[in-house]
């Protein structure tokens, strides 16, 4: 029996901003995309890692879904970072951290020494707040 | 009943996106007059046909660019559309990407599974 996490969702403020920074930026894949009625199932994932998916889901009212007060005070809580996020780990933090600076990734914080590795925090374009972290051996 | 006929116009265009349809065609296949076929398709669907037609077209350009090997020139003819450039700019706003960008960041092998997990469609009353 095994039993994993294959997608988990995140909040993002358009969904064709973030599949844009999603691809050209971080270099993700495609990988589900369809749209039933108004609802766009959008997915990507690392090329290193395409079982797990990040579900790019738009914060965006709707009669099924989220009220406009929903999305106000979520919208609120992304700005302020207070969603919590993702942990990515790298093999090379600094080759990773040039990589996406140039290509215009926002880092709140550069790698920084750490007990267990290297630690870097970057954002999103939406706001979300991701950290990169590199292991020691 | 208008919603059998709805239904019936919807088919059609699921099966002929790729052929030049105007709205006459369409709403005469499914016996309406344009204008109050328009409104009753749209209170339907909540797209007009015209909407549709297009949403059909770019879904199934999406999936020949991911799993074709066609040109982006040949998806264009081949989903509909008759110019180049009227395709390139109405993809890139409704998907996000330019076609062959798309392409590049859509993985060819294996072909993804299409599907919207049951949690996501309960929560939006999909399908």
């Amino acid at each position: 029996m095994t039993r994993k996490i294959t997608h988990a969702s995140l909040y993002v403020k358009d969904q064709n901003e973030a599949l844009r920074f999603y691809t050209e930026k971080l270099g993700f894949e495609v990988r589900a995309d369809i749209t039933n009625g108004d609802f766009r199932w959008l997915t990507v994932s690392s090329k290193d890692q395409p079982d797990f998916e990040v579900v790019l889901l738009p914060l965006r009212a709707s009669d099924w879904s989220l009220s406009q007060d929903d999305v106000e005070v979520l919208t609120r809580l992304l700005e302020a970072g207070k969603l919590g996020g993702p942990v990515m780990r790298t093999d090379d933090i600094h080759k990773a951290y040039e990589e996406w600076k140039e290509k215009g990734v926002e880092f709140l914080s550069p790698p920084t020494d750490q007990p267990w590795g290297v630690d870097a925090v970057f954002k999103d374009n939406s706001g979300n707040i991701y950290s990169l972290q590199q292991r020691k051996k | 009943m208008n919603h059998e006929r709805l239904h019936i116009a919807r088919t059609f265009i699921d099966h002929h996106y790729d052929m030049p349809l105007t709205l006459e065609h369409i709403s005469r296949e499914a016996g309406f007059s344009p204008y109050h076929f328009i409104r009753l398709f749209r209170l339907a669907y909540k797209r007009t046909p015209h909407q549709y037609l297009i949403h059909q077209r770019i879904e199934k350009a999406k999936e020949l660019l991911r799993a074709s090997d066609l040109s982006v020139q040949e998806i264009c003819y081949t989903v509909g559309f008759e110019s180049l450039g009227s395709f390139s700019t109405l993809f890139h706003r409704v998907v996000g990407l330019s076609p062959s960008s798309y392409r590049k960041w859509s993985p060819k092998q294996p072909p993804p599974p299409q599907y919207i997990p049951l949690c996501y469609r309960i929560k939006r009353g999909l399908d």
